[in-house]
């Protein structure tokens, strides 16, 4: 809405989506990189972290990427080239397709797609691809074992990230993710509507299964199996060196954040704030439509982000808290975690979710 | 044109080769898996040949030798206080207790005995030794399983310890300290104080690793029932330490055979767990950590005045004669043969290393096991590469 009112011409929205795109993606993976894996666990193991580059090392991230960016870009001899090289690529389209549909405010949204939540879950499969890719024509055993991990552990739990993500869909009564947060921001909840209706209140299984499956796609500890530095080396990132090192490790993060993102939208209101919040703010408050619709307030479009951003910087700093506390699963267990517990407590939930919604 | 040709038909042929070479080997039954000699979980250069179908291991293998120094040669080289520096590198994370046994065995061929003040500083730097020495093995474990976190604890509060050692020996790692007939030097003044500061880290971090790790039940599920090791077949391969204490056995030669140092004037228990796994061989070194602070308080307690050295002859000769001495390092049974012929030097020295004989049950324990447990089995045995080339 806001875009249309200055009257841009569909090429200039497309170049002005595509630098947001590239700056919400690898943008907010900076910042988290530093903030967590640089500091926060380095606080944790009581260590300071980066202390030389720029003020309290900030700019070590910089640094990091201008040295990968030096470096030589090997190839195993023995490597399929061609699958090898594409590989980081694929794994990095599917977070930046992850990006596409997520809203950061009423209008801020790459594209409004009615299925956008599906479309969300079948994308991020994208990057199995890639792994597995990069597994195999590694030509490495230790990447081959870890490429097969990984594909094994991210489709068992693609399960549980789908069926968490049903019941959210059946309360809201839609996949659009504008939808979602509409609904948290117009529900209540056993009546009182002071809080809207973030679903994590209700839906607080869902949401457990979705963080947990979330920390098994991005194959983080505990679910690092296909990376098991003591064992596997790297696992698949094993023979990767310089720039295609950074984009898989780039692509771990901002995946991460986008997860994190989704996840806010899901569960935690997105960008919104509660409808009595916003009538009781002068600037904020709503109109209807003459279809209808709810109209927000313009101003969501700036607050919106960085109510996002807040959310999100909450919910990874969950993921990696987890991620440097926890040992890893052997794969058998993992697989035995994800189709005899997780799997079968998402579908109860959907089963309460869905009674409990007809009922009332 | 035809150039390019044969080119392409040769880098195609070359092609074809190279997939024909991966397919045989995927086929064949089982794949080979080389685990070093410079892999992230050998803490050196161990290699084992695994031979894997899927990810369970048929065959495994291990292969030692690359950090082979040729210790026990060289010391019929040198002088008897110059072997103490090379013995310092045997097990290099607890050095002074590879210097002990070596000393005893000298001394009991020349019948000196060291005064009872050094008897008990010995006994204090050995177990300051087993300390540092084991709480970097409770850190490592957590790194194998993935949690890097209790490294950081372990290296952290093992830094105390350390301090300890240097401000009494002079070296961090390597002390060289130890002499026939007693001690270089006596204790700096204010140094039991700092010591009982340096045990309180460290009692503080063994409460935490057993709420870290211990308490973590991701980790009872990779550590429980993996790599059960019977306490006959422990003792057929020659297992010693903690590793057997975990199957059960009653076995500590601090307590069983005493060489003369303070072990018998304390009060301590020696501890063993039924199970046999890798989480009882974790628990276990636990606990020791624990007793050992528990052994050098009491120590530092009731410490004897008196002089540090016996008197022994400015040149140190061995008469001629045999004798064998070991003691329980913080990897297990340690033992010097000592063969001396009344020279300057030994006339050959053979070392039992507790990391050999650890290692040499893996063929039978990796077999069945899944990859990922072969890091843990191998992370919970608990070898140094030192003490195992030597």
């Amino acid at each position: 809405m806001m875009l249309a009112a200055i009257e841009f011409a569909y090429w200039q929205t497309t170049i002005f989506k595509l630098i947001l795109a590239l700056v919400v993606v690898l943008g907010a993976a900076g910042p988290s990189v530093y903030i967590y894996l640089f500091k926060m666990v380095s606080f944790m193991q009581s260590r300071l972290g980066p202390m030389e580059a720029g003020p309290y090392g900030s700019m070590q991230l910089l640094a990091e990427v201008g040295k990968s960016a030096q470096k030589e870009d090997i190839v195993p001899e023995r490597a399929d080239r061609f699958v090898f090289k594409a590989a980081p690529y694929v794994v990095l389209i599917s977070t930046f397709l992850l990006a596409l549909v997520v809203p950061f405010g009423p209008d801020a949204v790459f594209v409004d797609l009615d299925v956008g939540i599906f479309f969300a879950l079948a994308v991020s499969s994208i990057s199995v691809i890639g792994i597995l890719m990069a597994g195999w024509a590694s030509a490495s055993k230790y990447s081959l074992l870890g490429g097969l991990r990984a594909a094994g552990q991210l489709i068992a739990y693609e399960l549980p990230l789908v069926l968490a993500v049903v019941g959210v869909v059946i309360q809201a009564g839609s996949l659009n993710m504008q939808k979602i947060v509409d609904a948290q921001i117009q529900g209540e909840i056993f009546g009182q509507s002071v809080i809207g209706n973030p679903f994590i209140l209700t839906q607080i299984i869902g949401f457990f299964i979705f963080m947990i499956a979330v920390q098994a796609e991005l194959t983080q500890v505990p679910f690092d199996m296909p990376i098991a530095e003591s064992e596997l080396v790297s696992g698949y990132m094993t023979e990767y060196s310089g720039f295609r090192f950074l984009m898989f490790f780039i692509g771990e993060f901002a995946t991460a954040n986008i997860f994190a993102f989704m996840a806010s939208v899901l569960f935690l209101g997105g960008w919104g704030v509660p409808q009595s919040l916003m009538d009781a703010i002068p600037g904020l408050a709503t109109e209807i439509g003459v279809d209808g619709n709810i109209i927000y307030s313009n101003a969501f479009n700036v607050i919106g982000p960085i109510i996002m951003l807040a959310k999100m910087f909450a919910l990874t700093f969950i993921i990696y808290w987890v991620r440097f506390t926890f040992p890893r699963f052997r794969e058998d267990q993992l697989q035995k975690f994800a189709w005899k517990v997780l799997i079968p407590l998402a579908l109860v939930n959907i089963a309460i979710t869905g009674v409990l919604k007809v009922v009332f | 044109m035809t150039a390019i040709n044969d080119r392409r038909q040769l880098a195609y042929a070359a092609a074809q080769a190279t997939d024909a070479r991966v397919n045989i080997e995927l086929e064949a039954e089982g794949m080979t898996l080389n685990i070093g000699p410079q892999h992230p979980a050998t803490h050196g250069t161990l290699r084992i040949i695994v031979r894997l179908d899927g990810e369970q291991v048929i065959e495994a293998d291990p292969v030692m030798g690359y950090m082979h120094r040729g210790y026990e040669k060289l010391t019929e080289v040198r002088t008897y206080p110059q072997v103490t520096t090379l013995i310092n590198r045997i097990d290099w994370v607890s050095s002074f207790a590879n210097e002990v046994p070596f000393i005893l065995a000298a001394e009991k061929l020349m019948e000196v005995e060291a005064p009872p003040r050094a008897q008990w500083i010995r006994t204090i730097l050995f177990e300051l030794g087993r300390i540092a020495n084991v709480s970097m093995f409770l850190g490592d474990m957590g790194v194998q399983l993935g949690a890097v976190t209790p490294m950081f604890y372990a290296l952290r509060d093992r830094e105390f310890i350390l301090n300890q050692i240097e401000a009494a020996t002079g070296g961090r790692f390597h002390p060289n300290f130890d002499r026939i007939g007693g001690l270089k030097d006596d204790l700096p003044a204010g140094w039991i104080e700092d010591t009982r500061l340096a045990l309180d880290k460290m009692e503080y971090f063994c409460q935490q690793v057993e709420d870290l790790v211990i308490g973590n039940e991701i980790f009872e599920q990779r550590t429980r029932g993996i790599g059960i090791i019977p306490a006959d077949v422990g003792l057929s391969y020659g297992l010693s330490g903690a590793n057997i204490r975990a199957s059960g056995v009653d076995w500590d030669l601090r307590r069983d055979n005493p060489v003369g140092l303070a072990w018998d004037q304390v009060d301590w228990r020696v501890w063993t767990h039924p199970d046999g796994d890798s989480f009882a061989r974790y628990w276990v070194r636990l606990q020791e950590v624990r007793e050992s602070c528990h052994i050098v308080r009491q120590l530092l307690d009731g410490l004897p005045s008196g002089p540090i050295m016996a008197k022994v002859p400015r040149v140190v000769k061995v008469p001629e004669g045999e004798a064998y001495v070991a003691c329980e390092n913080p990897l297990g049974q340690m033992g010097y043969y000592l063969v001396s012929q009344g020279g300057l030097t030994p006339f050959r020295v053979k070392v039992r290393t507790a990391s050999f004989s650890n290692m040499s049950i893996t063929p039978w324990l990796l077999k069945g096991t899944y990859v990922a447990d072969v890091i843990t089995i191998l992370a919970s045995l608990y070898f140094i590469l030192g003490d195992l080339d030597r």
